[in-house]
This record gives C-alpha cells, sequence and structure tokens, in this order.
C-alpha cells in the first residue's frame, strides 16, 4: 500500500474511504488498524455458513469506506482508486459482520448451515422486505440466508435476521419486490 | 420534421420499415448465464404462471408478452435482466472470452457489460466506463444484482480515457456502444423522434470519433474494438468509422450476426466513405421486427504477431 508510513511513531497507516485496499492476507500482516484480512473473512464464512474457503481461492477481497469488503475477480492495482471493483460482500468492522444480499445471491446456494427454507408465502413476504414470526427455527440467532424452492432446486432470496423468534428481512428496500405467492 | 424520412432512401422497403418502427416492441429479457441457464429460466417461468416466447436466433432470450420484465422471481434471483433483442448484437460481434481484458467505454447502465463478464464466465476483466455518475449507480447496481465479480467501474472521459488506475496498459478487446441519437429504439419510445435534431448529431457525432479513436489506440495490435449505435443517421455510423480508419492504425472486418442485416452505406448527402464500412451492418425494424441498430468489428493493426492476432484477423470470415 503506498501509505505505509515504515512505522513511525503516531503516523500509522489509517483506512481510506475513498479507495479500494487489499485486504492483508493473514491478522499478522495487517496495517491499517481495524482491516479484516482475508483469512477471517474466509474464516467466518465457513463458520457462519460452512462454506469452503477453497470457493474463493481464485477472488482477491478489497476494503473502502468503513468495513465495506468487496469480492473481485479480475486483475487490479492496489489501491485502486475507482468507483467499483468486483461486487459488495460483507461489512465488517461491527460487532456481528453481515453479508450482503448480493453476497448471499451469488454464494449461498454453497451455504450448509444458517440456511432458512422458506415456504412459498414467507418467501413472498420476505422478497416484500417484511417480518415475520419464525418461532420453529431452531438454529442459531443472527444473520441468516433466507432461500426458498424454485422449480425443485433451494435458491437464497437474501439475507435475514434472525432474533427471538422473528425473522427480520433486510432486503434493501431498492431490491424488495411484491411477488406472486409460488405453490 | 420525422427524422425516420430522411433514412427512406437507405431501404429496400419503405412501407414496411416505417410500420415497423410504428409498432410498439414487446418486453425481452435475456438470461444470465452467471446465475441460471435459460432451461432453468423457462422452468421457473413456467412454474409461476409468467408467460414467454422464445427468440429462435438467441436461446438465452425470452419475449414477455405481458410486460413487467423485473416483477417475477427469476428476474429477483438476478438470473434475467431486461435489455432489448438488438442490444445482445454488439456483445455477440465483441466475442470476449474469459480471461481477456476488455474495455466498454460507454457502459451505463450496464447490459453489455454485464453480458460480456457472462461471456467470459466472470473471468478476466472488464472494465465499464461512463462519464456519467449518476448512471453509473444504474450499472453498479446491474452489475451487483447479476453477481459479476470480474468488473471495474470508471468515471471518466472515454475520449481521453487513463488506463492509469488499471493493472495493466491495453486492452484485449473494446466495445464502444456510442451515446446518439437513438431512433433505432423508437419502437420503445416513440419520443426520440420528437426530439431528435441534426445539431444534435453532428455533436454527438464528434463525440462518436473521439471515444472510437480512444478504443483504438487502448486495445493492443490484433485485438478487436466493436462499435455500435441505436441510430441510422450515416453521420454518426459509417462517418465515424471512416475518419477513425484515416486517423487510427485499424480495419474494419466482415463478421456474422444471427439476424438479418444489411451492409454499411458508402455515400450519404454528398459525403463517401472508406469502401470497407460495408462490412458494418445495419439492422432496419423491418428485417427481423427488431428495433434499430448498427455493429461494426475492427481489427487494431499493428505488429502484434501472437496467435490471437491471426485468431482475431480470422473471426472476420470464419465466426460461425
Amino acid at each position: 500500500m503506498s501509505d505505509e508510513t515504515g512505522g513511525e511513531a503516531g503516523d500509522a497507516p489509517t483506512n481510506d474511504g475513498q479507495r479500494f485496499d487489499r485486504l492483508p492476507a493473514t491478522p499478522a500482516d495487517r496495517e491499517v488498524e481495524g482491516r479484516a484480512s482475508r483469512a477471517e473473512v474466509l474464516d467466518w464464512w465457513e463458520e457462519r455458513f460452512g462454506i469452503d474457503p477453497e470457493v474463493f481461492a481464485e477472488y482477491s477481497f478489497w476494503e473502502k469506506g468503513a468495513g465495506k469488503i468487496w469480492i473481485f475477480n479480475g486483475e487490479a492495482t492496489d489501491p485502486s482508486e475507482v468507483e467499483a471493483i468486483g461486487m459488495t460482500f460483507l461489512r465488517t468492522r461491527q460487532d456481528h459482520w453481515k453479508p450482503t444480499g448480493r453476497a448471499v445471491s451469488r454464494f449461498g446456494r454453497l451455504a450448509t448451515k444458517n440456511a432458512i427454507e422458506l415456504d412459498p408465502a414467507q418467501a413472498s413476504r420476505f422478497a416484500a422486505g417484511d417480518d415475520q414470526d419464525l418461532p420453529e427455527w431452531d438454529g442459531d440467532w443472527g444473520y441468516l440466508i433466507a432461500t426458498h424452492e424454485v422449480a425443485g432446486e433451494s435458491v437464497p432470496i437474501g439475507v435475514g435476521l434472525y432474533l427471538y423468534d422473528e425473522l427480520r428481512s433486510v432486503v434493501p428496500k431498492g431490491s424488495r419486490a411484491d411477488l406472486p405467492v409460488v405453490e | 420534421m420525422n427524422p425516420l424520412d430522411r433514412y427512406e432512401s437507405l431501404v429496400d422497403d419503405v412501407d414496411a420499415f416505417r410500420a415497423a418502427c410504428d409498432r410498439p416492441l414487446p418486453s425481452v429479457v435475456r438470461t444470465n448465464g452467471i446465475a441460471a441457464t435459460p432451461a432453468r429460466v423457462r422452468e421457473a417461468f413456467d412454474e409461476s404462471g409468467v408467460a414467454y416466447e422464445p427468440v429462435d436466433w438467441h436461446d438465452g432470450l425470452f419475449r414477455l408478452p405481458d410486460g413487467n420484465p423485473g416483477g417475477n422471481w427469476p428476474y429477483v434471483h438476478g438470473w434475467t435482466h431486461g435489455q432489448e433483442e438488438v442490444s445482445v448484437l454488439p456483445t455477440l460481434a465483441l466475442d470476449p472470452r474469459p480471461g481477456e481484458r476488455v474495455w466498454d467505454a460507454c457502459a451505463a447502465p450496464g447490459s453489455k457489460t454485464t453480458q460480456i463478464a457472462d461471456a467470459m464466465d466472470d473471468e478476466g476483466t472488464v472494465v465499464a466506463n461512463d462519464n456519467n455518475l449518476g448512471r453509473l449507480s444504474a450499472l453498479r447496481h446491474n452489475a451487483e444484482r447479476l453477481g459479476i465479480t470480474n468488473a471495474i467501474v470508471t468515471n471518466q472521459d472515454a475520449r481521453n480515457f487513463s488506463t492509469k488506475p488499471l493493472a495493466f496498459d491495453e486492452f484485449d478487446r473494446a466495445l464502444v456502444d456510442a451515446p446518439c441519437s437513438c431512433e433505432g429504439t423508437c419502437r420503445k419510445n416513440p419520443d426520440v423522434l420528437d426530439q431528435w435534431t441534426l445539431d444534435h448529431v453532428h455533436a454527438v457525432a464528434g463525440i462518436q470519433k473521439g471515444v472510437l479513436a480512444r478504443a483504438v489506440q487502448a486495445t493492443r495490435p490484433g485485438g478487436v474494438v466493436v462499435y455500435s449505435t441505436c441510430t441510422f443517421a450515416p453521420e454518426e455510423n459509417e462517418a465515424v468509422l471512416d475518419h477513425v480508419l484515416a486517423n487510427e492504425d485499424c480495419e474494419l472486418v466482415e463478421f456474422d450476426l444471427p439476424l438479418d442485416a444489411d451492409p454499411g452505406v458508402t455515400e450519404w448527402e454528398g459525403e463517401t466513405y472508406d469502401e470497407s464500412v460495408t462490412r458494418a451492418q445495419r439492422i432496419y425494424p423491418h428485417r427481423n421486427d427488431t428495433g434499430g441498430f448498427f455493429c461494426a468489428k475492427l481489427r487494431v493493426g499493428g505488429a502484434a504477431g501472437d496467435e490471437t492476432d491471426s485468431a482475431a484477423a480470422a473471426d472476420g470470415v470464419v465466426d460461425a
């Protein structure tokens, strides 16, 4: 990174919200305080959703803004002063990391845990952005991948937040949709 | 005046041309191969009662006679993207491959960028540029919705695009899907005919020349540049090609499109153009019952000497 300062006291590298910086490989490689490492990101997806880190072997991970992580499958300079690099993937720098709906849509079918299958009516409510009571879920609380069946296969819809017997839809306003119930 | 009047001398069947331009176009979606196959989209449409019709020249396209392309689950899942039929042509001509470096010079709102990324199997780098920051947000939304991970988005004037923010300084392929006077979209948006002015044609032609010249310069020797518009105006089509042929090291190559097309014109209102502009393809609405379109494929000159050089040159004659 070009803003490395050689460890001068009081002038440690900081997160620059205007550009994309590649994540360090491991926590030991970290130079910018609070920045997630690639290893931690992959560990998180494996622990939370059971997705094999090997799935992400060819991708690079970048931070822009406070904790927003992007996933990229191409060539880029580090840092990169561009408008976007790949796809938003994960929100870090908060107690509970939150996957993006896009990441879940793209990679969520690989999840082996913390995915909740919704029936047709529940799926339509979820896509519309509505919260709903789902006391029957006996898995973890926190961020889940909401799925439903489309033509015989389970398909991720987006990210839900499960707390106190309730599944909250955290589908962003711009992505909400009023869809017919498909029985 | 209705600008379509001025193109009557270019078409073989004026009545059919005018009648087609007056008919509205159906909504069409393209399958996003990164997320689903055409067969999966069909199954999902069948299951949810969405009416659709296949498009015989492209198995990933579906016409939706009831409209509302965004109001169904396949769309929400990023399996489909609303895109006019002729709009898939420039990416077919560009023929990007996985692992390549591709520039989409005028990319917003991203229909072609996302189709390019799909054709690359989301591998390699597609640099999606647009000078309009507002339209870039639509591009970013579409790229994310379709799950594309190999795109970099930039906000520059394409005429003097700098590769400095990139990890490389030349592209394998570039698409210039240029801003234009858009008469070819009149079946979707008849307002374009009312807003048309010759002054705008001349102004936008200057921009088109600048962008296409920069695309040729930014593409490696032996690489491919595709130029496309949705206008019938020769000032914005063949005249732009003629200008760039005269000023940059490149040539027009022949290529096949899966639609009936007419060759580019070499004469227009007292101007004559390089004979090779006949290798460009004009898509008139009455030929295939589509929107209007223009598409040309160029090979960048210079000593390349590698195998992709000859492959790109051969594309012109052996493309299926």
